[in-house]
């Protein structure tokens, strides 16, 4: 007959107001400032710079290739290299930005950069609330805003840290084991620092 | 005592208008009736959205609104304050004049409804002899502002709006004024005022409403079908359907101007629900006979309440129509429903009171209901959808 579907979802819908007020599993809704979902692990949104140890200068991992900047679609990317050098995550002395600048506002989190960095040294960070009263200024982040330490790429996405860890370790081991191969006596200065983190995590 | 706190709004316009000069005083006396609806409908407006949005986020699991004021009930503030500052733009195609004063009309439409409505006894701005009228005749200015909005938006989907809803409004017209017409055979009169007068009577507790006989009681139902598709609220809000026209006819309506809509949309909603009361549910009366002492006035928004928590389960509840369904709906079900119930009406009329009319009256109603029913859904079969492409 006419109108039983109706009165079924009318009960439905009845059933829904009450309920919602009785059972506290119905609601779905997170009260979203006081309360936060655990975020999960793939999250990712906008890239920061990892530096290694304490001072994120002198622990930068960016070399300045400029491989990033030429990749970048929406050319958010700007970098302008060194004059002098400094050693780097492996221990091999290479130039270093002196300017770096991403225009979060023109970033895509397309993730192209830390796809195509071979130094391990751009990174997804998962922070999402950066809104600012200037949307020039505000959302052009200089390296000393970009630069977050390697303890907190762990912390934000532990397994893909773990692996970078990995690969510098052997990277920093392949250097080591060419500078004592060749006999030098003079060690290849590596930033102390570095060297505890990575065996730490392993 | 009762009588007293029943008239306190009457003896107080009274004692206000006494003090000015007797060729001022009717002036005077419609003036602040004309205030006290603004205030009184105005905010019921205001309290409905946010009744309705936390309603509605319950029915559908989640909390609604709840950050502005205590459990947000100040949302309505916040957001009378948003459309106000906002930026009204007009289309550069648009007729101006129309385009502005659609929204003007609308509301000023809407307001001119509460005119005839009975809100309490002897509380009635205009007890004229044609009240039923009236209301129609200033109703049916509310289609021609839609279309005004629709037609000087210069908007392909403002356009589409308009037209859906002109069709609607005058295909669902036809039932709502033939449901109203079962009322007025059976007061013998076409005032507002009258009307509920001839339902003030008690047989023991229960009052002599006419939604408690059979053609009373189709004809409420019908009413309030025609009443949601005039107000152009869900399921019958095709002419706004934002999933397949943006908003309708509204589209190109911003800031104040999209509040004013808002605003004369849930007013017409009031009035016409307002007028289901009047109509059928005995207007101010009360609904058992030893609960007369209550104000009467308390009464009538007591059943407006209870109507718009209708309304609202009603737009929680189902899904938009289709505009073949729509039309189908109104020219197979409700015109020859409305139709029979004009014939019961007179026939109940005219038997001597008993069971015997009771039974004969319910069966006019309700066979025809099973059989229009089965009429109607007989074309809906449906069948599994067979894609050629997507399997």
């Amino acid at each position: 007959m006419l109108g039983e579907g109706i009165a079924k979802g009318f009960v439905e819908t009845a059933r829904n107001f009450f309920g919602s007020y009785f059972s506290k599993d119905r609601l779905t809704t997170v009260q979203f400032p006081e309360e936060r979902l655990p975020q999960i692990e793939a999250t990712r949104d906008f890239p920061f710079l990892v530096y290694d140890g304490e001072d994120w200068q002198a622990g930068m991992r960016c070399v300045a290739c400029q491989i990033c900047e030429k990749e970048c679609p929406p050319k958010c990317i700007y970098i302008e290299k060194s004059k002098d050098k400094k050693p780097d995550a492996v221990g091999k002395p290479q130039f270093y930005p002196a300017v770096f600048n991403i225009d979060v506002s023109v970033c895509m989190s397309c993730q192209i950069c830390v796809e195509v960095c071979p130094f391990e040294a751009i990174k997804m960070d998962t922070e999402f609330e950066l809104s600012t009263d200037d949307r020039f200024g505000g959302l052009l982040w200089d390296k000393a805003e970009l630069s977050k330490s390697n303890a907190h790429y762990r912390k934000v996405h532990p397994t893909d840290a773990a692996a970078s860890d990995a690969i510098l370790a052997e990277e920093r081991a392949k250097v080591e084991a060419k500078a004592k191969s060749a006999g030098k006596v003079k060690a290849i200065p590596t930033s102390p620092a570095t060297g505890s983190e990575v065996s730490s995590t392993q | 005592m009762g009588n007293a706190a029943d008239q306190v709004f009457v003896i107080l316009e009274r004692w206000l208008v006494g003090h000015a000069p007797a060729e001022l005083q009717p002036i005077l006396s419609s003036l602040l009736s004309v205030i006290a609806l603004l205030v009184v409908f105005a905010s019921l407006f205001a309290i409905t959205t946010i009744l309705e949005r936390k309603g509605l986020g319950r029915i559908q699991n989640r909390y609604g609104p709840n950050r502005v004021g205590p459990f947000g009930f100040l949302q309505p503030l916040a957001d009378g304050i948003k459309s106000l500052t906002k930026e009204d733009i007009v289309p550069h195609a648009a007729d101006k004049v129309v385009h502005f004063l659609a929204p003007v009309v609308l509301v000023v439409a809407a307001f001119s409804l509460y005119a005839v409505l009975p809100v309490g006894r002897n509380m009635v701005l205009a007890n004229l002899d044609a009240g039923v009228l009236f209301f129609f005749a200033v109703g049916s200015v509310m289609e021609l502002t839609i279309f005004m909005a629709g037609w000087s938006s210069q908007n392909k989907y403002s356009l589409l709006g308009a037209m859906r809803a002109i069709a609607q409004m005058i295909s669902y017209e036809v039932p709502l004024i033939l449901a109203s017409v079962t009322v007025i055979m059976a007061a013998g009169s076409l005032s507002t005022v009258t009307i509920v007068e001839k339902q003030a009577g008690y047989s023991g507790i229960l009052p002599h409403w006419f939604v408690f006989t059979p053609w009373g009681f189709a004809g409420f139902v019908l009413f309030m079908i025609a009443a949601t598709a005039e107000s152009n609220r869900s399921p019958f809000d095709l002419p706004e359907g934002e999933s397949e026209i943006i908003a309708g006819y509204y589209t190109e309506y911003s800031g104040f101007k999209f509040a004013l809509f808002f605003l004369g949309e849930y007013l017409g909603m009031f009035a016409i629900s307002g007028l289901g009361i009047t109509l059928f549910l005995g207007g101010w009366t009360a609904p058992l006979s030893f609960l007369t002492w209550v104000p009467s006035y308390l009464w009538f928004f007591a059943k407006l309440l209870a109507m718009i928590v209708i309304f609202i389960w009603v737009r929680g509840t189902l899904p938009r129509l289709r505009m073949d369904q729509l039309m189908n709906f109104a020219w197979r079900f409700m015109l020859p429903m409305a139709l029979l119930d004009l014939v019961t009406a007179g026939i109940w009329h005219f038997l001597a009171h008993g069971i015997a009319r009771w039974i004969l009256c319910s069966l006019l109603v309700v066979v025809p209901y099973v059989l229009l029913g089965r009429g109607l859904t007989q074309g809906w079969k449906l069948e599994k959808r067979v894609y050629r492409f997507a399997e």
